[in-house]
Order: structure tokens, then C-alpha cells, then sequence
């Protein structure tokens, strides 16, 4: 590791003024020490943030507030999430290790690098981690790769769980730039995808901190289902995840939510396969053409076809699992 | 062949003639080189961090990028916490921080203050065994050992934290630590052991 100055801020504004070019935010860590013993990151200046951010959760009328913080554990475990928001709950357990989520913060795992195997071999050219140096994804072994939004210059994806019921939640990010002023983005904007600049995982300004996460109340905790499908059955990235929710009011689909992990370099909505769900009946039928509007949109790799069928299976389980899981 | 150790005449009026202009640089040359090595590398930097271990409290110095598995195996001679794979991937790393379980390997020693620490040290009742470690030995839960501080410190969290309702739920919650020998039958009969 590249020797660093350390610095613990007591409150968020102390923390935004020691911001710059070489500085870099640390909560849980799970993820950055990883990175800076490999040099893959390496910050002259480390500014712990857990006594300068909020921890706390608070869920009310209007919906959820969680300070980012909070480790994901705490989220996961809280129950007025598990009952207001179990969609979320359950894809948090479905990530990394026990160990791990008591760790990890929640405002930590949104950032946490989207990657491939290539990102992480340092003797590999890599886009993400050394721009102007090529995708080794491209023309390697493609098999964990995106099959949607991705680009010439990176074909990674999104390792978090959690973004993926968030972004299906309609969830808010707030945070707080190195002007002082407080900014709300749509989880949906937060990520962004490659295109030519694939160093840039998120729309965060630079400097900025993740002060906290906002879900707004919804009446999706009745019908919802987290399907993750991986190459063993437990603490490991997901090939394809699928987080479905419906509001049925008798079998009609008053409203629907569908989203993926480990299929693009952010959380991906489906947002044509929702808008086809909104107002049919609630038929193995419906959920089968929902999920090949789906599908029809994707272009896998060399490696990675098989992704199609699966993609296509795991998102009319989940939506049949919204009907009988809970 | 008789190799010749001796350094050469001419190596020595270079070698001294050199050090001797090195001498001669204006004062400010040099101040402006450390100044612009300041500038741009940043020196190790070491603060002073006190920290409870296994109810001990010590008071230490530490460089910024230590990580609690170094300071506990490097520091201070506790090497009962194994460094496995120092990436967050394997588990045999495993303490307990305010009671909880974490990974020592991707925690640095730095943030650590006031925080109380557990290793599979101070599990151990003097020469009592805790009840996971008997548990272990009773029930073949390692073969080589070398995950096995990790594994008991995540199977101490695990009954704890009541994730032990059935077979599935303690493999899926102990899925944070690995055994290259495959053990896992006799941890998870342990955990039941003394869960029940």
C-alpha cells in the first residue's frame, strides 16, 4: 500500500473542506483497502467518514431515511424495513458475507467499484482502471460480463445487490458537494454507464459525500421476490438477479417493478417490460411476454450468451414467486 | 579462478570525487528537492492509537496503512487470527469487533480507536476452553486448522446473532468462511451443537 496521510473529520462539512485530487472517503472499507493493496487506488490523503456521517434510520409515513452510514447489516435486519421494505432486506442477505455487510456501509456499497475480473489484474490493460488502455473483457473471457448499455471501452457490471432493490424501490440518493450544498439524485441516474469515460462508475461530483438513502413509501411489500442466480449458492456475484414487486389489487397488476444485477454497469431497470405489466392480469402467460420485452433488448457477448435464457427464466420465476413467496 | 574483491584505483578517485560534488550543492538545491519531494510523495505517517484487545488495552504507534490482522499478528505477537488470502475472500481473518464479526484484513488499525476487540485468544476462560472450541475438537471440525480460529470466531457470531434454525440457514451464514478441507460437515455440526 502507497503510504497516506489519515484524517478523521468529526462532522460533514469538516469532511467536504479536506476534498481533492489525491483524497479519498473510507466508511467500511470492504472495498478500498482491497483496492489500495493492489494499488489499483492510491490516495495521499484517507478521510474516515464514520464519525462525520448519520447512521440512523427512520421510517415513516412518507417512507424510509437511512443515514449512509449504517452498516448493511443493520439495514437488512431493521424491522420496519423488513416489514415496510422487505424487497430491500432480502437482496442485502443475498450479498457478499456476514462479515462483509457488518462492515459495509450503505452510502459504501453504492460506491463500490463496478468490475470485472480484468479490473482487478493489474498486469491486464483495463479502461476502467487505466483509460486508453483497452478492454481485455472484449476480446477475453466475457462470461460475468454486461449484456446491455455497455460499450467499446468497458464491458463491466455492477456488483451490489442492494442498488438493484433500490433502484427498484424508486429510491433517492442525497448528498452533500464541496460547496456545502445539499443535492438529490434519482438512484436511477446515480450509476451511469461506460460509454467512452468507464473510470467514472457514478454521477457523484467529485468531492462529494453520500449523506443518505430515501425510499419513498410504496405498496410493494407484499408481492416481491429477490432471485439470484450464481455460480455457487452462496458469497458469490450474481450471474443474473431479478427483483420483481407488484401491487395487485384482485390478479390485476396495478403496478410493477422489474430490475437486474449482473447485466449492466449500473442496476438496470426494465422499464418497458413494467409499463406491458401495468394493468394485465397477474398469468404465467403476462410474465412470460414480460420478460422477452426484456430480453429482447439485450446483446450478449461471446462468452456470456447463455445469459439470454436465463435472464428470460429468472425473471418470470421472480414475478411467479411475487404471487406465492409471501 | 581466484576472483580479485578489491576495488580499483580508478573506482575509488570516481566513486569519492563524486560523493565530494554531491558536498558542494547550494543549500538551496537541496532544500528545493525536499521540498518538492514533499510536495509529491507522501511520507508515512504514524499516530499513536490506543485499543482494547481481548480486554487488554494497549497503547501503540502505528503506520496509517496497517491493517488490524497486522497489528495483532505483527505488532503485538497474537497470531492465533490467520492471514489467509489479506482480500476479504476467505474468512480465516475473522475477529470480533464490539461483538460483532469482521474482517481484520480489510480493517485499518488506524480507525480502530476505543473499539473493543476479540480474537480467538480471548475466547478461552483461562485454560477453559469456550464451548465452540470443545465443540470443534468433539466434533472433526477442521483437518489442517489453518481456517479454524476464523471459523470459531464466525460460528461464536453465527449462534449468537440466532442464525442457526436449520442446516441451510448456518451454511449460509457461515458462507464468509472457507476451508480448503473441506471441514464444513463437522463446523456445521458443531453450530448445532451448541445452538441446541
Amino acid at each position: 500500500m502507497k503510504p497516506f496521510e489519515y484524517h478523521k473529520p468529526q462532522n460533514k462539512k469538516n469532511a467536504i473542506e479536506l476534498a481533492g485530487k489525491t483524497t479519498m472517503y473510507i466508511s467500511g472499507g470492504t472495498n478500498l483497502v482491497d483496492l489500495m493493496k493492489k494499488h489499483i487506488h492510491e490516495p495521499d490523503k484517507l478521510v474516515d467518514l464514520t464519525e462525520a456521517i448519520s447512521s440512523e434510520i427512520t421510517v415513516e409515513k412518507n417512507g424510509a431515511r437511512i443515514g449512509a452510514m449504517l452498516s448493511n447489516t443493520a439495514l437488512a435486519e431493521n424491522e420496519n424495513i423488513k416489514t415496510d421494505y422487505p424487497l430491500l432486506s432480502k437482496a442485502i442477505l443475498k450479498g457478499a458475507s456476514p462479515q462483509i455487510r457488518n462492515m459495509a456501509s450503505t452510502g459504501g456499497n453504492l460506491l463500490q467499484r463496478t468490475r470485472c475480473p480484468y479490473f482487478y489484474d493489474t498486469t491486464m490493460p483495463c479502461n476502467k482502471r487505466n483509460p486508453g488502455s483497452g478492454c481485455s473483457a472484449i476480446k477475453g473471457f466475457s462470461r460475468m460480463s454486461a449484456v446491455i448499455g455497455y460499450s467499446n471501452h468497458c464491458v463491466a457490471v455492477h456488483p451490489s445487490d442492494m442498488c438493484v432493490a433500490l433502484v427498484a424501490l424508486d429510491a433517492k440518493v442525497e448528498i452533500l458537494n464541496t460547496t456545502g450544498e445539499t443535492e438529490i439524485i434519482d438512484f436511477i441516474n446515480f450509476h451511469r454507464l461506460p460509454g467512452d469515460t468507464p473510470q467514472k462508475d457514478n454521477n457523484l461530483p467529485e468531492g462529494a459525500i453520500i449523506t443518505a438513502i430515501e425510499i419513498p413509501r410504496n405498496s410493494f411489500n407484499s408481492n416481491f421476490e429477490y432471485l439470484k442466480i450464481r455460480d455457487r449458492e452462496s458469497y458469490a456475484f450474481a450471474l443474473i438477479s431479478v427483483a420483481a414487486a407488484l401491487v395487485l389489487s384482485g390478479n390485476t397488476i396495478k403496478d410493477a417493478r422489474l430490475a437486474s444485477g449482473g447485466v449492466a454497469h449500473k442496476p438496470w431497470r426494465w422499464s418497458k417490460a413494467e409499463s406491458f405489466l401495468k394493468n394485465k392480469e397477474a398469468t404465467e402467460e403476462n410474465f412470460r411476454q414480460a420478460a422477452e420485452i426484456a430480453v429482447a433488448d439485450i446483446t450478449p457477448l461471446k462468452d456470456n450468451k447463455f445469459k439470454a435464457p436465463m435472464l428470460t427464466g429468472a425473471i418470470q420465476q421472480a414475478l411467479l414467486n411475487c404471487l406465492s413467496n409471501n | 579462478m581466484k576472483i580479485n574483491h578489491s576495488y580499483s584505483r580508478r573506482f575509488f578517485i570516481k566513486s569519492s570525487s563524486a560523493f565530494a560534488a554531491l558536498a558542494f550543492i547550494p543549500l538551496t538545491v537541496r532544500s528545493f528537492f525536499n521540498e518538492v519531494k514533499e510536495k509529491y510523495f507522501v511520507k508515512k505517517q504514524k499516530i499513536p492509537l490506543s485499543v482494547s484487545i481481548n480486554k487488554k488495552e494497549y497503547q501503540l504507534e502505528v503506520d496509517t496503512r496497517t491493517t488490524l490482522l497486522d497489528l495483532l499478528r505483527e505488532n503485538i505477537g497474537l497470531t492465533g487470527t490467520k492471514k489467509g488470502c489479506d482480500h476479504g475472500q476467505c474468512g480465516a481473518c475473522t475477529v470480533h469487533i464490539d461483538g460483532d464479526r469482521n474482517l481484520s484484513c480489510l480493517t485499518l488499525a488506524v480507525m480502530l480507536p476505543g473499539r473493543e476487540i476479540t480474537t480467538i485468544e480471548g475466547l478461552a476462560d483461562g485454560d477453559k476452553l469456550h464451548p465452540m472450541q470443545e465443540a470443534f475438537i468433539e466434533n472433526d471440525g477442521f483437518q489442517c486448522g489453518y481456517c479454524t480460529p476464523g471459523q470459531i470466531m464466525s460460528a461464536v457470531a453465527c449462534v449468537k446473532e440466532g442464525h442457526t434454525g436449520s442446516v441451510e440457514e448456518i451454511k449460509e451464514y457461515m458462507s464468509g468462511n472457507l476451508c480448503r478441507c473441506a471441514a464444513y460437515n463437522g463446523i456445521t455440526k458443531s453450530i448445532q451443537q451448541i445452538a441446541t
